[in-house]
């Protein structure tokens, strides 16, 4: 077992741990503190399997944006009253079907033809990743922009206030 | 020399499940996009890995475009929770029933 294999297995045991943690706490704040230490662990593992910008990008807009958004929004919206209670029978169909699922997927990747070998290290650079993207993929780059654009206006229209005079006062 | 491809597809299986685990059976809205989240983590780390694996950088673009629908998705998802919330004074999934379904 070199350096890097047992690396990957802490940094998958302290995504899973932190993960678990996170969707079985009663608190949403909790869970989003418990999801930013699981994706900072992602992060080191995108670096590990070598995209070191994917590794940056996920620690600047998961751990960074989307989790601090959740944040926010968690300290702005009003404290529910009697949330999840909990019953077993909101877990037990959910957790059934993804041990079948589980099970299922093992089965198949195990069955899979050189699944035993172990990959090679290596390292993609973010400018060698950069011309990759703008010479393959310019055109869903375009794309991506676009739809980022479109959320941008869909949360400013969903998030304004309900009277029109407000609104109209403001101007 | 890393681990086999089957390892890090099998940790990615497992953090889709409790995505989804969570996305099932969580009554709080906010929880419910919490396992997306989760999920399309998951999905990313599988491309990652497939990437490294072929040795082609495509799986790391799908991966770029993977994360700008994740805060495209955030963005608009959070901002529909507070406006129902606004709406109905609660962020509670079963409290949503002035349909009758």
């Amino acid at each position: 077992m070199t350096l890097y294999a047992v690396i990957f297995y802490v940094l998958a045991v302290v995504i899973l741990a932190s993960t678990l943690l996170a969707i079985i706490q009663r608190q949403v704040i909790h869970a989003v503190v418990y999801l930013i230490v699981s994706f900072f662990a992602t992060g080191l593992l995108f670096y590990l399997l070598g995209a070191p910008f994917l590794a940056a990008l996920e620690v600047i807009i998961y751990a960074g944006a989307i989790m601090v958004l959740f944040l926010f929004i968690v300290m702005t919206v009003r404290a529910e009253s009697g949330e999840d209670k909990g019953e077993i029978y909101h877990w037990l169909p959910a957790v059934v079907l993804a041990i079948i699922s589980f099970f299922v997927g093992g089965v198949l990747i195990f069955k899979i033809p050189g699944s035993k070998m172990s990959l090679n290290t290596g390292m993609a650079s973010p400018a060698t990743f950069g011309q990759f993207l703008f010479k393959n993929y310019w055109f869903p780059v375009e794309i991506a922009s676009f739809l980022l654009l479109i959320g941008l206006v869909g949360a400013l229209y969903l998030g304004r206030q309900e009277s029109k005079k407000e609104s109209e006062d403001r101007r | 020399m890393i681990v086999p491809y089957g390892d890090v597809l099998l940790l990615a299986i497992i953090l889709f499940l409790l995505g989804a685990v969570c996305s099932i059976s969580r009554r709080n809205l906010l929880m419910i996009l919490i396992g997306v989240e989760i999920m399309l983590n998951a999905a990313g780390l599988a491309f990652v890995a497939a990437s490294l694996k072929w040795s082609l950088l495509d799986g790391q673009a799908f991966v770029l475009f993977i994360f700008a629908a994740a805060a495209s998705e955030v963005a608009v998802g959070l901002a529909l929770i507070v406006y129902s919330q606004r709406r109905t004074g609660s962020l509670n999934a079963d409290r949503y029933d002035s349909m009758k379904g």
